[in-house]
C-alpha cells in the first residue's frame, strides 16, 4: 500500500489539521509516514501545501515527486490547480469548490471551474455551504477529508477512531461535531 | 521502545532531552523554532526544571548555554541559518575555549528561502570554527543524533554544530524513541580557567591544540556509523562503478529516492555523509572505484569544491557543474535527472508523466493578516509621507517586512535584525530627510536597542516606529523579551520624554497618529513611536483560551 497525497488551500484553513487526521491513521495501522509541512511566513495568508506520503513500505524522500501525487486535497479550487505537475495522469483531485480572493488578480472563477473539469478524476464540494448548512461551520476541512477517503486507500472505521483520538482533548462537542462532517463528506462519495 | 510521529524539530528536542539536557538556549526562527517550543510543552522539561526560556537573541542564547556547559551540563542552542551569524562570535570562540558539559549548536539552514533573507549554508561555519558538524538524514537519525552529540561533544571537549535544513526541521516521519530518558550532568567545577580565559596566551594554546584535534575529529568521521559506502568498495582500484554518489543530509534521501534498488549489483556505489569534517580517505576509495563521482548536497558546493579542488576534475560533478541547479532547494526530481545524466542513462530515475501547469494560476504572496496593527500603523505612516518629497523607510525582520508588498508598498529597505535603526541613522548622515525606521517590538529588543543608542549620541535626525504587538509574531507568537519594558528602555537609552509616544493603532485613531508621526518627522532629531496593540492572531488564541477555561 503507497498513497502519495497533496495537501493545499491558503494559510489558516486547516489543512495541517486534515494532515494530523490521516497521519494519526496511517501510524494506528503502522504504515510509514512522511509528512513535509509549511510553516513561517507562508502561513500568513498566501498558498500553502504539505507532502504527504503514507506506505507500507520505508519512505525515502519527504517530498512527492511530479507526477507522483495520488490524490490533491485542496481548501480552495484555484490552489488544487497549482499543484496539477505533481498529480500522476490517474490521479484524483478532491477540492472545495468555494474560491478564496484574497488577491486582486484571482482568475475569472468559471475558467477555474472549466479547468478542473477537464481532469479525469475531479470531486469538487462546496464544503463551506454545506459545513454552515449541517452546523458544523468550524470542520468544512474535515468534510473535504471524508470525501477523500476512498482515494486515500484508508478505511472510513480508522479514519473516524483517528478523528477521535485528534480532538479527543478539545471535549466531545467537537469531536462530534468533526464525525459528523466526516460523515457528511463520505455520503458525497460515489 | 516506543513510536511517534514526530517532526524533525520535534525529534531533535526529544532526542536532546533524552540525552539528559539541562537547557534550551534559542531565538525563534524559522524552521528551527519547535525546538524549543517542543521542550517548552514537554512534561519531562517541566519535571526537571530543564531551561526553555525564549532568550533576547541568539548571542545571549550561544553564550548562555556556553555558561550552563561550564558549570559541567548539557546544553543545546537552537537558530536559524542566520542567527548563527548573530551569534558568530561566541560560536567561534566556542571552539577556542573548548566545553566542559556537552555542547551542541543547531542551526536550521533555509535552502530555496522559503522564510529567509538568503541560503547560507551553516556547514561553513562549523569547517571555519574547527568544530565537528552533524547532518542527519532522516528524522530518527536526528533524534539517534542527539545523544551520540552530546557523548561526542563532551569526549572531545568541542561543541559539535548540527545542521538541519527546512524539509527535515518541517517534515513529519515515525520514530522511535527511548521510553528512558537519561540523568542530566551533576554540576561540577572541572572548567579550567587556563581554557575560558582566552588572553592571547592562552589562546595560542588552545588554537594549537583544537587545530591538531582536527585530524582525529576526521578520523572519527570516516568511521562513523553516519557515514556509510554502499556497497562495500574494496580499498585499492578494483572493477570501476560508472557513477559513484555523495550524498550528504537531507539529499541522501533524493538520491534514495531515485535508485531504490541500491545493492551490491546496483550500477550506482553511494557514500552517505552526516558526520564532518568531511572524511577525506571514504571519498578517495570512492573516487578510486567510480568512473565519475556526482556530489548531491543541500545548500551550498560544500563537499563539492572540497572534492574539485582546483583541479578542476573532469569526474566531479554536481551544482558547479550544472547537473544539479547552483541554487535553491533539491527535489528528488531535479535529483533523479541529474543521477540520470551523470550516469548517461535515460531511465535510472523513471520520470513520471503528469499534467502541465495550469496557466490561470495566480501567485498567492503571503500578506499582513486582517485586523494586524501593522496594517493601521502603514497605513498612517503612508498619509503623512505622501507630504514630503522624497521620504525613504528603512524596514526591519518580521511580519512588517510584508509592507513592502502592496497595497502599502511602504518600506525601502529589509536587511538583518536591527538594520533599521542603524541604516536610517547612516541616512539621515548622509543628508536623507525623512529617515524612517520600522521596527518590531522582538526585533529591537534582539538587536535594535544598541543601534538606537548609536543615534541617540549624535541625536540623529530619524524617527523610530516600533510597531509593538506584543509577541514574536512571524515565528507563530513566542514571548517577546521586552514586553511592558519599551518605554523604560528608550528613556534609559536617553530618548527624551516629548520625543517619545505611544498610540494604539486602530482606525479611529488614525488622526491622533498621523499628527505625531508628523509633529516627530518634522523635529530634527531622534524620536520614538510606540504604536501597541496586540498581534491579531494571539489575540485570537488567546480569547480561545479564556474561553476554554471559563468553560471547564
Amino acid at each position: 500500500m503507497k498513497t502519495d497525497i497533496i495537501l493545499c488551500g491558503v494559510g489558516g484553513q486547516g489543512i495541517l489539521s486534515i494532515a494530523t487526521i490521516i497521519g494519526e491513521a496511517a501510524m494506528n495501522e503502522n504504515l510509514y509516514i512522511k509528512q513535509a509541512e509549511v510553516h513561517g511566513m507562508s502561513q500568513r495568508g498566501g498558498d500553502v501545501q504539505s507532502n504527504l506520503r503514507i506506505s507500507s513500505q520505508p519512505i525515502a524522500s519527504d517530498l512527492i515527486p511530479k507526477g507522483g501525487a495520488d490524490v490533491i486535497i485542496s481548501m480552495e479550487p484555484m490552489e488544487a490547480l497549482r499543484y496539477l505537475p505533481y498529480l500522476n495522469r490517474e490521479g484524483w483531485v478532491i477540492t472545495s469548490s468555494a474560491p478564496f480572493v484574497n488577491i486582486p488578480n484571482y482568475p475569472d472563477t468559471e475558467d477555474v471551474k472549466a479547468a478542473l473539469s477537464k481532469l479525469p478524476h475531479v470531486v469538487s464540494i462546496d464544503i463551506e455551504q454545506m459545513a454552515k448548512d449541517n452546523q458544523v461551520p468550524r470542520s468544512a476541512n474535515v468534510i473535504l477529508l471524508g470525501a477523500a477517503q476512498k482515494a486515500l486507500g484508508i478505511e472510513y472505521d480508522k479514519l473516524e477512531a483517528a478523528v477521535r483520538r485528534v480532538f479527543s482533548r478539545k471535549g466531545e462537542a467537537i469531536v462530534e461535531a468533526n464525525l459528523k462532517a466526516l460523515a457528511l463528506g463520505k455520503a458525497t462519495q460515489k | 521502545m516506543e513510536k511517534k510521529l514526530l517532526l524533525g524539530d520535534e525529534a531533535i528536542a526529544l532526542g536532546a532531552l533524552h540525552a539528559g539536557l539541562s537547557g534550551v538556549y534559542a531565538y525563534p526562527g524559522t524552521p528551527s523554532t519547535e525546538i524549543t517550543e517542543f521542550i517548552q510543552g514537554h512534561p519531562l522539561a517541566k519535571e526537571r526544571g530543564v531551561h526553555s526560556r525564549w532568550c533576547t537573541n541568539e548571542k545571549t542564547a550561544m553564550e548562555a548555554a556556553l555558561g550552563m556547559s561550564f558549570m559541567g551540563k548539557r546544553a543545546l542552542v537552537c537558530m536559524k541559518h542566520v542567527g548563527l551569524n548573530v551569534c558568530a562570535d561566541p560560536f567561534v570562540n566556542s571552539g577556542m575555549t573548548g566545553v566542559n558539559g556537552g555542547v551542541v549548536v543547531l542551526v536550521a539552514d533555509d535552502p530555496s528561502m522559503h522564510s529567509s533573507q538568503d541560503e547560507q549554508d551553516s556547514r561553513f561555519y562549523g569547517k571555519f570554527a574547527l568544530i565537528p558538524t552533524f547532518e542527519p538524514s532522516s528524522q530518527q537519525e536526528a533524534y539517534d543524533m542527539m545523544e551520540t552529540a552530546f557523548d561526542y561533544s563532551e569526549q572531545q571537549c568541542l561543541p559539535v554544530l548540527m545542521r538541519v535544513t527546512t524539509r527535515m526541521a518541517h517534515s513529519r516521519a515515525v520514530v522511535e524513541v527511548k521510553d528512558v530518558a537519561r540523568p542530566e550532568n551533576a554540576m561540577n567545577y572541572n572548567a579550567a580557567a587556563a581554557n575560558w580565559v582566552l588572553l592571547p596566551a592562552n589562546a595560542r594554546r588552545r588554537n594549537d591544540k583544537v587545530t591538531a584535534q582536527q585530524a582525529q575529529l576526521e578520523e572519527d568521521a570516516a568511521t562513523s556509523k553516519y557515514n556509510s559506502l554502499s556497497p562495500t568498495l574494496p580499498q585499492g582500484k578494483g572493477e570501476k562503478y560508472p557513477l559513484g554518489i555523495i550524498a550528504s543530509g537531507i539529499a541522501y534521501n533524493y538520491v534514495r529516492e531515485s535508485l531504490p534498488s541500491l545493492g551490491e549489483k546496483s550500477e550506482v556505489a553511494l557514500l552517505k555523509i552526516s558526520q564532518y569534517p568531511l572524511p577525506k580517505r571514504l571519498v578517495r576509495q570512492l573516487l578510486d572505484n567510480c568512473e565519475r563521482v556526482m556530489v548531491v548536497e543541500e545548500g551550498q558546493p560544500f563537499i563539492e569544491e572540497q572534492v574539485r579542488g582546483v583541479f578542476e576534475s573532469q569526474n566531479i560533478l554536481g551544482r558547479l557543474t550544472g547537473e544539479l541547479p547552483r541554487t535553491g532547494e533539491l527535489t528528488p526530481d531535479c535529483v533523479g535527472r541529474a543521477i540520470n545524466m551523470a550516469a548517461n542513462n535515460p531511465s535510472l530515475f523513471t520520470l513520471h508523466s503528469s499534467f502541465e501547469q495550469s496557466e490561470i494560476v495566480a501567485p498567492r504572496p503571503p500578506q499582513l493578516c486582517q485586523g494586524c496593527g501593522h496594517r493601521d500603523v502603514y497605513t498612517a505612516l503612508n498619509e503623512v509621507l505622501r507630504e514630503y518629497e522624497n521620504p525613504r523607510v528603512f524596514g526591519d525582520i518580521g511580519c512588517y517586512t510584508l509592507g513592502f508588498l502592496p497595497p502599502y508598498r511602504a518600506i525601502h529597505s529589509c536587511v538583518d535584525m536591527g538594520a533599521s535603526i542603524t541604516m536610517a541613522k547612516g541616512a539621515a548622515d548622509a543628508g536623507q530627510w525623512p529617515a524612517v525606521a520600522i521596527i518590531g517590538d522582538s526585533t529591537f529588543t534582539h538587536s535594535g536597542m544598541t543601534g538606537l543608542l548609536d543615534a541617540v549620541n549624535e541625536n540623529a535626525d530619524i524617527t523610530v516606529i516600533i510597531s509593538d504587538n506584543l509577541t514574536t509574531a512571524m515565528t507563530g507568537g513566542q514571548d517577546s523579551a521586552g514586553t511592558n519594558k519599551f518605554e523604560a528602555i528608550c528613556r534609559g537609552l536617553g530618548v527624551s520624554e516629548e520625543h517619545l509616544h505611544v498610540v494604539v493603532p486602530l482606525p479611529k485613531n488614525m488622526p491622533e497618529i498621523t499628527q505625531i508621526i508628523r509633529g516627530e518627522i518634522n523635529y530634527h532629531g531622534v524620536s520614538v513611536i510606540i504604536p501597541r496593540r496586540e498581534c491579531i492572531q494571539t489575540f485570537k488564541r488567546h480569547a480561545k483560551e479564556k474561553k476554554a477555561t471559563e468553560s471547564k
